[in-house]
């Protein structure tokens, strides 16, 4: 295999990604392409989403065409130093194709599993990455799921053991969430690492999660390495009731599509089969009572309950606060007149969903906390 | 979440309410099998084997085999239903409920009415239906349109397994009675339904592809083939919206009549005969709705009327096909598709 070939291949976004569709490229053959560059929109059957560089290069060959359906893991195209002459792509291309089998864990072999933190409670998560490695524990939002990370999960488990997993009242885990205050929440998540043995971990929260993790991470400081809170809550009193209510009582896609449309800047990328999971999972029993009592009491007549910022101050773990500029769930100024020990980073054109809507840019930020 | 078929997911279902609710009892012809005679118990689990397993976990009490009087366990069951339990009762072939009309047109379905409201009936009866089982004419029909035209009956077609799970746990908890249809060539079809319980409510139907140039609306199994003709003609750049109602009664005419303004097209797929059938009440119901918003006439793809033919060959041409359907739509859409 030649040194100075160096391939692009079809990225897996998410438990249930076999294959991708390349809507077109952003690039042209011949164009000089620089690791996190958006290159590709890619299309999945849950999202349509950008398609940044892993490497930075020349990019001598399209292999995959506008269009053109491929299986994970297959080759999209061809990056390689000018003095490559065209043969020796030809040849790589051409071995890359003859010898290219379908990977049984990106085709769907990889499940979520689950696990009982007390008798009857159960918890089901996504594990990935090697047992040797250092864990990060990603904690989802209101109404979210462990999929929420599709776009980190996989990207940050070469370096870390990453688990991911459905809160309480979500997904897969029991219905059951308690008296629906944030802290049990954080007591439920507590467990749910003394019960998996993980002793120290990273943790990434979204939103309501954020809330849970900065919540954990200042009763636990001896188990947090590092935080890194994504649009939290806590750190003032506005969200927006719309998307909340929205998302709770509408049962119909097109209603809920409107209300999902809400998290993101650019709704373009919400494919039905998005919207179809999360009517499925709403329908579940017991669904309905969980979000309207973690509402009632994490967002009490329409404003945040938590008033986690002054904890800050008490925070021993290296922190970062992620946020959207257009964020309409959460206001980013928030964010504004933290102290300057913390990393603060806002993202233009970005909504409430910075880690799907910003990934390579928020795993690189993640990393970056977890090895500093 | 697991890969379950239709027939699994209707079982989940019953299973999962019984479970939940002791006043959950299920009843019908052979649907554990074997009472009162020497051989094996549970050796059925109805004629298609949708109740196995109940009467090992629930026992004779809550899983009755009924004598072959259709007539009489029906009345049993709405007489139950009015009276406390929440009875399930299966009548195998659909073509066989004309004997016990009398029990759900006259009495189930009105209880709630001549009693001024003062009585529930929650009443479940499961029955089979539609062609392609080579069964001929007298188990093959597809009789919904019939129980549809009766107000006080809740009317559901399961186009799939989720489906199926779902709209059988709703119709268990509904205090009304519902009619429940299964096809029965599609017991064997698999797909991802929870393991967790949960309801679909009545009344809201399923939008199952999204497209700008004709709505296909489909009921039952019919679903499926209106999905397969969406996909296929999307090679002609064709796009189509489909609509599974899932219940025929309620039905769900504001979505209907919004997918139809959106695309100005409509072909409804109806496995029933085409007098006074869901592609027929359809079709009224959009002319007189929305009459200005149609850029075409609506086209109706149905059985023909006649009775389902015995014959292989023959029945194959007599239910309404993937290929009728793109046919259709390209009809509606005129010259040049």
């Amino acid at each position: 295999m030649s040194g100075n070939i160096e391939p692009i291949l079809m990225p897996k976004w998410g438990l249930a990604m076999e294959e991708g569709m390349l809507v077109e490229w952003q690039v042209e053959e011949g164009d000089a392409i620089e690791k996190g560059q958006e290159i590709a929109d890619i299309e999945t059957t849950k999202i349509t989403n950008a398609f940044e560089s892993p490497l930075t290069g020349q990019l001598r060959r399209f292999v995959t065409m506008d269009g053109e359906t491929v299986p994970v893991g297959f080759l999209l195209a061809v990056c390689a130093a000018e003095d490559v002459d065209d043969a020796e792509i030809d040849g790589f291309v051409r071995d890359f194709k003859d010898n290219f089998v379908l990977d049984e864990a990106a085709a769907g072999a990889a499940e979520p599993e689950t696990v009982e933190i007390e008798p009857g409670q159960s918890i089901r998560y996504m594990a990935i990455g090697s047992d040797d490695s250092e864990p990060i524990l990603f904690v989802h939002g209101f109404g979210g799921g462990f999929d929420n990370w599709m776009l980190n999960q996989e990207a940050l488990s070469e370096d870390f053991r990453t688990y991911a997993i459905d809160l309480p009242g979500h997904g897969g885990s029991t219905k059951q969430v308690g008296d629906g205050e944030l802290a049990t929440l954080t007591d439920m998540l507590h467990s749910f690492m003394s019960v998996m043995k993980i002793e120290r971990a990273h943790l990434v929260g979204h939103s309501m999660g954020g809330g849970i993790a900065l919540d954990l991470a200042t009763r636990y400081p001896s188990q947090v390495a590092s935080l890194s809170l994504i649009a939290p809550v806590g750190f003032g009193p506005d969200i927006n009731m719309e998307y909340i209510d929205g998302f709770i009582t509408q049962t119909r896609a097109r209603k809920l599509r409107a209300v999902i449309e809400l998290l993101v800047d650019d709704p373009t990328g919400i494919s039905p089969d998005m919207i179809e999971e999360i009517i499925k999972y709403k329908r579940l029993d017991g669904v309905g009572p969980a979000l309207e009592l973690l509402r009632d009491k994490i967002m009490p007549s329409g404003q945040q309950a938590a008033e986690l910022k002054d904890r800050l101050e008490d925070l021993v773990a290296p922190t970062q606060i992620i946020w959207g500029r257009n964020d309409r769930i959460i206001p980013a100024s928030h964010a504004d007149g933290l102290p300057d020990r913390f990393k603060i980073q806002i993202y233009d054109d970005t909504g409430h969903m910075p880690h799907m809507e910003r990934a390579n840019e928020v795993n690189a930020l993640i990393s970056a906390i977890a090895k500093s | 979440m697991s890969v379950k078929s239709y027939r699994q997911a209707l079982n989940e279902a019953i299973y999962q309410e019984m479970e939940r609710d002791e006043r959950v009892v299920v009843m019908g012809e052979d649907i554990a099998g074997g009472m009162g005679a020497p051989g094996e118990d549970d050796a059925w689990g109805g004629v298609l084997g949708v109740t196995k397993g109940l009467m090992p976990k629930f026992g004779r009490d809550r899983v009755l085999d009924t004598p072959i009087s259709e007539s009489a366990f029906i009345g049993c069951a709405a007489g139950a239903a009015a009276t406390g339990l929440r009875p399930v009762a299966e009548l195998m072939f659909v073509d066989f409920m004309g004997v016990c009309f009398d029990q759900i047109f006259n009495q189930a379905a009105k209880f709630r009415y001549m009693f001024g409201g003062k009585a529930v009936t929650p009443l479940v009866i499961r029955t089979m239906y539609g062609a392609g089982f080579r069964a001929a004419s007298q188990h093959s029909q597809c009789l919904y349109p019939l129980f549809t035209h009766i107000p006080g009956l809740k009317v559901a077609l399961p186009s799939n397994a989720y489906e199926a799970k779902g709209l059988m746990t709703q119709a268990i908890r509904d205090d009304d009675p519902v009619v429940i249809f299964e096809h029965k060539a599609m017991y064997d079809e698999e797909m991802e339904v929870p393991d967790e319980a949960y309801g679909i409510p009545f009344g809201e139907a399923n939008v199952t592809r999204e497209g700008d140039d004709v709505t296909l609306v489909a009921f039952g199994r019919m679903v499926n083939l209106a999905n397969d003709a969406a996909d296929s003609l999307k090679a002609s750049g064709i796009t189509c919206t489909v609509v599974d109602p899932r219940t025929t009664s309620p039905l769900d005419t504001e979505t209907i009549l919004e997918t139809v303004s959106e695309t100005g097209r409509l072909v409804v797929i109806d496995e029933a005969h085409p007098r006074c059938n869901m592609a027929t009440d359809v079709s009224a119901l959009v002319s007189q709705e929305i009459f200005s918003d149609l850029k075409a006439p609506v086209k109706m793809v149905t059985a023909p009327h006649c009775p389902v033919p015995f014959s292989p060959a023959l029945e194959d041409l007599y239910i309404p096909s993937t290929a009728k359907i793109e046919a259709a739509v390209r009809e509606v859409l005129g010259k040049g598709h």
